[in-house]
């Protein structure tokens, strides 16, 4: 079936349709991770974009139950140079075809992905229309147009958790609605890991909820955390009710500047709690602390961003997904800068000087993507510890 | 860390010979090497053999040693240059393993050298296999279940444990040398045997099999501040069980997920700390249960690779510029990327794009050797196509090999049986692939094939992709729109922009595009000539439009124009308004056409370059210095083919298009790139096609006045045999047009000239067999000249060593000739002259002569670049390739200020290097046709000396005492007494057969009997086994029917035992052992040499 992708700027790309059928708007991005698909397409923080990979070839090892950074795709829509209708992996459940008509987001394969990636780098990320009903070009770009975008727009509502839960490793079943977590781990390729062996210890983290990756709560748990889920909407006074040991403030999707809710609640917790943030979570935290954050122009995702740990000069390479950042130098001088982004120069961690906290823009969690920056879990565990 | 200040001088080592399994790679990686740390100001010593390598120039280093690498001559370099440093990882296992002899035998420690890179424990860590293993368990790493062995009762122990079937690798071995896979038990007691041979130190790892797994490899590096990257992820599509430098590879993986790839990266980082290689790149293999994902360590090399030149072609990351600047103190972070610019070297890489490289092999040339694909790697080079899916770079990859295919053609394979086809899958061979293709039209499912053949069905399946499109190609309906639509393309050109036919061939030759099918493919399919695909292609708008390799996937501008094609809607290339020239590069690296003429075209763009014009590189072989994007203005990795190379040139429009310098391979197609409007600079290739069609070559002679040996031509068996007849037994015969003497032979009598015309060689009108007279016992000569037209003037006259009818690749040849008279000299120079006048040349040209008493033949013409510029470059210094490319550009000889011939007062010899040792059973008699893969250089003031050195940097260690044996064929009995006496004078004792022993002793010498084979006991074979003979002089009967000779020779190779098979090689060898016998060998850098030239 025919499938045609249409972006603001009058752009039009006409594939093939693969996954489900249908008609999605989003904001349109693209990730350089050559592996980890279906991590991508689970992960919240893609919530309101269609998601072009640059790596050509899609779908060759298949989907499982395993690799989920939540309960199903996120994504509105999927694009890629070629589907691969074979999927080849011991691991391997479903073909993505399968996986994503299941879930109802449409994909599209054939297209030149490089010149939209292109595109985007030179112009910076923009809205489409990805559609198998309406096949009018003229008509789609208009309905891009006519979006509102990600801007000012709270996402977050979107994707956090309506209730709390509590969360145990393990994997989740796509068929499910709601967070189950199975009894046994599935990824036996991970239980090698000695360092990730779940310390003795026990801490108490509430973590809010922002549109939580579920590797981010499996790294917790690893480094001896008991989590509990909050809702996004969660007060500081209901964090501090329960008496936790440090709070997280996960990722998310979209701009931070409309999720007031939670600049408050972080505002209320700084000093009382170690905090820690990743993604979003760490562009919230910026906010709280007085600073400023401001759309980049196609973003950073993928699994290639060199890191540097000002502290000790090493470089990470990690993994990252965001469009908004912090701007370093709306920051007070309170906060000290610990990371940086070495092909551009963007913030990328702080930490402050009096109160127990911590945030980076990247993912530690990986997944996809490499695991260099893990050791900043044991960070956070450090701190509590102090605490 | 900013770069070292208490290190000023460095030796870098290079490879030496190519080889197989060490190959220009290494040129490729040295020369970044040089480059990168000149750059950063430190003085560079290096020594290298071979001669046709870029590094050798003498701009690339400030002292270059062509001297042959073994310690004992390295250290002579580093007594004499006492370096702060030494960088071992950049010239592959020779390099290796040279600098570990230094260290271990206290040579460094003595001067003083530090090594860089990788230290001492680090290289023994990673490469000897009980130590490695250990390390792999110490960081929870999962290994093969292993042993080692030192015996052969050990051996036997150890496979008791692990089973059949049992790998065997023996340590320190090249490539893999001397390894395999055992299915019985008496297999592998010829393996461990031959294994602890070869072994330096008579170690082997017996290993679990995990043939049928995934293989995969990542290149991984560190720097000094413990920074890890990995620069590329490389999938084989062979499984374990196939030496990866003869599998099929794909960049990236493609078959794991992030979770398994990020095991095996924090595997790989793990490997690299623990080993301790301080800086630099390093390659490591894992292998994958494709049932269970159980991953397991296979081997890492704390080096550069032929994998990480790959993988810099393949990602634009230049590992070994990078692991240079690493091993002189920099960081990952503090080097930037050259290909964005902006950004650092400290990332990883990503692709947007499929890389598929193919192994190209040369088992035609070594009939009679098992042709399975095993541990051990046989391929002679390798071809890397970029692609947007696997099928279209499979695609190109296939035909940018030269084998005659287009893509995943028809192979003609259409006879094999049903029944014989499994055996084709399971068995690995250089056809699988194509297997494959016929198992699939025969219906054989994915899941069949894979249970035969182990590689993964994603794989497979993209095959099948390939194999169905092509049958939908020929669906009635289709197949008649189409058909329909070229016709009119033909008959009414421009008539039939509109309807159902151009519809139906618009749509499909786009997909068709996709899936990488080459017009040639379309037109045979078709049935149509290949233009009239191209004219209906460009009619319907389908052109092939261009990618940028980036790094980055597109995430930021790249500012290094590194380009490749494929059918997609936006094209990256925006040419400049400059003048611009392209270059034609000589694709894989195959017997006859190798680094020598990549040497040409990387020449000929530093020297155009350098000229103001804009220089445009084409070439599909990821192992060159030509692919380098460093050293043209733009570089397409593209296959050479007529439809590619337009499809540049359209794009570029280069002012001129240089053909010359890739060997064959760009030769082949220059009347068609002629024909369709291409600008061809230098000998035009109708003069070209002059020296190369007999006929026309003859009407050339005689209108100048020389001779040629008496010949003809025949185009069937039946006009063969009265020609023969008349010139004489033996003729030699060949096919026309073709390199390195390929299907070239000494035939002998007629039945073996019936049998050569019927199965060696396809004869038709348009491609006769050459049929000369063979001059016995003549001399042969090479002259190399370069002509603008006007003047012309002798780069290099090169004397044989052996007589004619040798290919002149596999010779030893001298430069200044070494037995020829002035008045000889001076022949051979007019001679040159007027056939460089009568073929119009404008470039470079290459002469071989035959002579015998007063009488010079010409044998053959080639104006255009050969195999020995790089030599008599380095020998005469002076660049005859870039003074070529200059002229095929507009200069004149006057103009370039070369006018005058050099006649060194050293002397250069040149001397080949086999590889038989990986092709037991084939025959190693040397002949018309080209065997060598590779050759070295020795220059001394001295012709012996010179000699020895060409010998030593073979690997031939000439003895200075100990047992000779003869045995010769009653032709040479006479002038063996000479030779023979010469060397019992120098105190060498005599070993020979019945016959011999008879004749030497009725001149007065006694030597020790040994049976002819089959004879009694003990023969010359014990002798070599037990190594208690030193050196072997055996000249062939030619009898093809005596196998005893053949043997005699693979033995001394196996067991390098130095052996001269023709009398003249003999007598240049006792003269070499007599140059040594008075004095030592002295090291001097080629700059030096030079001085002595002005």
């Amino acid at each position: 079936m025919k499938a045609i992708l249409a972006l603001t700027d009058g752009t039009v790309f006409e594939g093939e349709q693969f996954g489900a059928t249908g008609e999605a708007i989003g904001e349109v991005v693209f990730n350089t991770s050559m592996t980890g698909y279906q991590e991508v397409l689970t992960d919240p923080s893609y919530k309101g974009q269609i998601v072009t990979m640059t790596y050509p070839l899609i779908g060759n090892y298949g989907c499982n139950e395993a690799d989920v950074e939540s309960i199903g795709p996120q994504v509105e829509g999927f694009v890629v140079r070629e589907y691969s209708a074979y999927h080849s992996n011991w691991r391997s459940k479903w073909s993505l075809d399968t996986y994503l008509s299941e879930h109802g987001i449409i994909g599209i394969q054939g297209i030149d992905t490089r010149a939209l990636t292109r595109r985007l780098r030179v112009h910076g990320v923009m809205n489409g229309c990805l559609s198998t009903d309406d096949l009018n070009p003229e008509s789609l770009v208009a309905k891009a147009k006519a979006w509102h975008g990600l801007v000012g727009w709270d996402l977050v509502q979107r994707v956090t958790c309506p209730n709390p839960y509590a969360w145990r490793n393990g994997t989740v079943s796509h068929q499910q609605k709601g967070v189950v977590p199975l009894e046994s781990d599935v990824n036996d390729y991970r239980l090698r890991d000695e360092s990730r062996k779940p310390k003795a210890e026990s801490y108490k983290v509430i973590a809010l909820d922002f549109g939580i990756k579920y590797n981010i709560l499996r790294q917790l748990t690893e480094h001896g955390c008991e989590v509990q889920v909050v809702p996004a909407q969660t007060t500081a006074e209901e964090i501090l009710a329960a008496e936790p040991d440090g709070v997280f403030l996960s990722n998310g999707p979209g701009d931070p500047m409309p999720v007031g809710y939670a600049i408050e609640t972080i505002q209320g917790l700084i000093g009382k709690k170690p905090l820690f943030g990743i993604c979003l979570g760490h562009q919230l935290l910026g906010l709280a602390l007085g600073g400023k954050t401001y759309k980049l122009k196609f973003g950073h995702r993928g699994a290639n961003q060199p890191v540097k740990h000002l502290e000790n000069n090493r470089v990470e390479i990690t993994s990252q997904n965001h469009g908004f950042c912090v701007d370093i130098d709306s920051l007070p001088n309170s906060v000290d800068i610990t990371h940086i982004n070495l092909n551009d120069d963007t913030l990328e961690g702080i930490q402050h000087r009096e109160y127990p906290l911590f945030s980076v823009q990247y993912h530690p969690e990986a997944s996809p993507g490499p695991h260099d920056a893990s050791y900043l879990f044991s960070h956070f565990t450090e701190m509590m510890d102090e605490c | 860390m900013p770069k070292r200040t208490d290190i000023n001088k460095i030796l870098i080592i290079g490879s030496g010979a190519i080889i197989i399994g060490q190959a220009c790679e290494f040129d490729y990686s040295g020369t970044q090497a040089c480059k990168a740390l000149k750059e950063e100001g430190y003085e560079i010593t290096l020594v290298n053999s071979n001669p046709a390598t870029i590094m050798t120039d003498p701009d690339f280093a400030d002292q270059t040693y062509i001297e042959p690498i073994t310690a004992d001559t390295v250290e002579l370099v580093i007594a004499k240059e006492r370096p702060d440093a030494l960088l071992p990882t950049l010239g592959g296992q020779t390099a290796l393993n040279v600098s570990v002899e230094l260290a271990e035998s206290g040579v460094l420690d003595k001067y003083g050298v530090e090594l860089i890179g990788a230290k001492l424990p680090a290289i023994q860590k990673a490469e000897d296999r009980a130590l490695f293993k250990e390390a792999m368990i110490e960081i929870g790493l999962e290994v093969p279940q292993s042993g080692i062995a030192h015996t052969v009762h050990e051996a036997l122990e150890l496979v008791q444990e692990i089973g059949f079937p049992a790998i065997i690798r023996p340590a320190f071995t090249l490539g893999g040398t001397g390894g395999g896979i055992a299915y019985n038990i008496e297999e592998y007691e010829k393996m461990v045997a031959k294994g602890l041979a070869l072994s330096p130190i008579s170690e082997l790892l017996i290993e679990e099999s995990v043939i049928g797994w995934k293989e995969f490899e990542l290149e991984v590096m560190r720097d000094g501040a413990d920074n890890v990257v990995i620069i590329c992820s490389i999938e084989n599509v062979d499984a374990m069980g196939v030496h990866t430098g003869d599998s099929i590879t794909v960049a990236p993986i493609q078959t794991l997920t992030d979770k398994e790839y990020q095991l095996m990266r924090d595997s790989a980082i793990k490997i690299i700390r623990e080993i301790g290689v301080d800086t630099g790149g390093s390659n490591i293999q894992f292998a994958v249960d494709p049932k269970t994902g159980r991953q397991v360590v296979i081997e890492m090399n704390p080096r550069v690779s032929r994998s990480s030149a790959l993988a810099s072609k393949a990602t634009g990351f230049p590992i070994a510029k990078i692991a240079a600047k690493l091993a002189v103190g920099y960081n990952l972070d503090e080097i930037p990327n050259d290909i964005t610019a902006e950004t650092p070297a400290c990332f990883e890489p990503t692709i947007d794009y499929v890389v598929v490289k193919i192994p190209r092999w040369a088992f035609e040339k070594f009939q009679g050797t098992d042709e399975t694909l095993t541990t051990q790697m046989k391929s002679v080079g390798e071809a890397m196509a970029i692609g947007r899916t696997f099928k279209e770079a499979l695609q190109k990859g296939l035909r940018s090999l030269e084998n005659g295919w287009y893509g995943l053609d028809n192979h003609p394979l259409d006879d094999l049986p049903l029944s014989e086809i499994p055996s084709k899958l399971s068995i690995p061979n250089v056809k699988r692939i194509f297997y494959i293709k016929a198992a699939l039209t025969r219906g054989m499912s994915i899941e069949e094939i894979h249970a035969y053949s182990h590689i993964d069905p994603f794989f497979l399946y993209n095959l099948k992709e390939i194999v169905d499109f092509e049958n939908a190609l020929c669906e009635p309906n289709t197949e008649k729109h189409i058909k329909q639509h070229l016709k009119n393309i033909v008959t009414d050109p421009g008539s039939q922009n509109g309807g159902a036919d151009a519809d139906v061939a618009k749509t499909v030759l786009q997909q068709a595009k996709q899936f990488g099918f080459s017009d040639q493919q379309l037109a045979e399919i078709y049935d149509v000539s290949e233009g009239t695909i191209r004219e209906c292609r460009k009619d319907l708008g389908i052109e092939a439009t261009f990618k940028t390799v980036d790094t980055c996937a597109a995430e930021f501008e790249a500012e290094t124009p590194y380009y490749y094609s494929t059918l997609s809607s936006e094209d990256e290339v925006r040419p400049s308004d400059k003048e611009k020239i392209m270059i034609l590069g000589g694709g894989p690296n195959r017997i006859g056409q190798g680094i020598e003429f990549d040497y040409c075209c990387v020449h000929a763009a530093i020297a155009l370059k350098d000229d103001g014009y804009e220089t445009i590189m084409v070439n599909s072989n990821p192992e060159t210095v030509s692919t380098d994007y460093d050293t043209s203005d733009r570089l397409y990795f593209e296959p050479l083919t007529v439809e590619h190379v337009l499809n540049i040139y359209h794009k570029e429009k280069p002012s001129g298009v240089i053909v010359q310098f890739g060997g064959q391979t760009p030769l082949n197609l220059a009347l068609a790139l002629k024909e369709a409007g291409v600008p061809i600079i230098g000998t035009s290739p109708e003069d070209i096609a002059r020296s190369e069609d007999r006929r026309l070559f003859k009407a050339v002679l005689n209108d100048i006045g020389l001779r040629q040996p008496p010949n003809g031509t025949a185009t069937s068996s039946e006009e063969a045999a009265p020609i023969a007849a008349a010139l004489g037994y033996p003729v030699i015969v060949r096919p026309s047009y073709v390199l390195g003497g390929r299907a070239m032979q000494i035939v002998y009598d007629e039945a073996l000239l019936h049998e050569y015309m019927n199965t060696a060689v396809e004869a038709s009108p348009e491609h006769p067999v050459l049929i000369d007279k063979y001059l016995e016992e003549a001399i042969e000569v090479d002259v190399d000249a370069i002509s603008d037209g006007n003047r012309t003037v002798i780069g290099g006259i090169m004397e044989h060593i052996e007589e004619a009818g040798i290919h002149s690749g596999d010779s030893d040849c001298v430069l200044p000739p070494y037995t020829l008279v002035d008045e000889q000299i001076e022949k051979l120079k007019i001679f040159t002259y007027d056939l460089a006048k009568a073929l119009r040349v404008r470039g470079l040209m290459n002469v071989q002569y035959a002579i015998r008493s007063d009488d010079i033949y010409v044998l053959e013409v080639n104006p255009r670049a050969s195999r020995t510029i790089p030599f008599v470059s380095k020998a005469i210094g002076v660049p005859l390739a870039k003074l070529a490319a200059r002229i095929m550009a507009g200069k004149t000889l006057n103009e370039l200020g070369f006018t005058q011939e050099i006649e060194p007062a050293y002397f250069s010899v040149k001397a080949p290097v086999f590889p038989f040792n990986r092709f037991p059973g084939s025959n190693t008699r040397l002949g018309p046709e080209m065997k060598s893969t590779g050759e070295v250089m020795g220059i001394d003031t001295d012709v012996s000396r010179a000699f020895a050195k060409a010998q030593k940097a073979c690997g031939y260690t000439l003895p200075l005492g100990g047992k000779v044996f003869i045995s010769v064929k009653n032709k040479d009995k006479r002038a063996i007494i000479f030779i023979a006496k010469r060397l019992t004078d120098m105190g060498f004792e005599l070993i020979a057969t019945h016959g011999t022993a008879k004749v030497l002793l009725r001149n007065g010498m006694q030597s020790e009997l040994v049976f002819s084979i089959g004879k009694g006991r003990p023969t010359i074979h014990d002798y070599i086994k037990n190594h208690a003979v030193d050196l072997i002089i055996n000249t062939p009967t030619g009898d093809l029917h005596r196998p005893n000779e053949l043997l005699i020779r693979e033995m001394a190779i196996a067991h390098d035992i130095p052996i001269f098979t023709t009398i003249p090689g003999a007598a240049a060898a006792v003269n070499a052992i007599d140059a040594l016998q008075r004095g030592d060998i002295t090291v001097t850098p080629l700059q030096d040499y030079f001085k002595m030239l002005q």
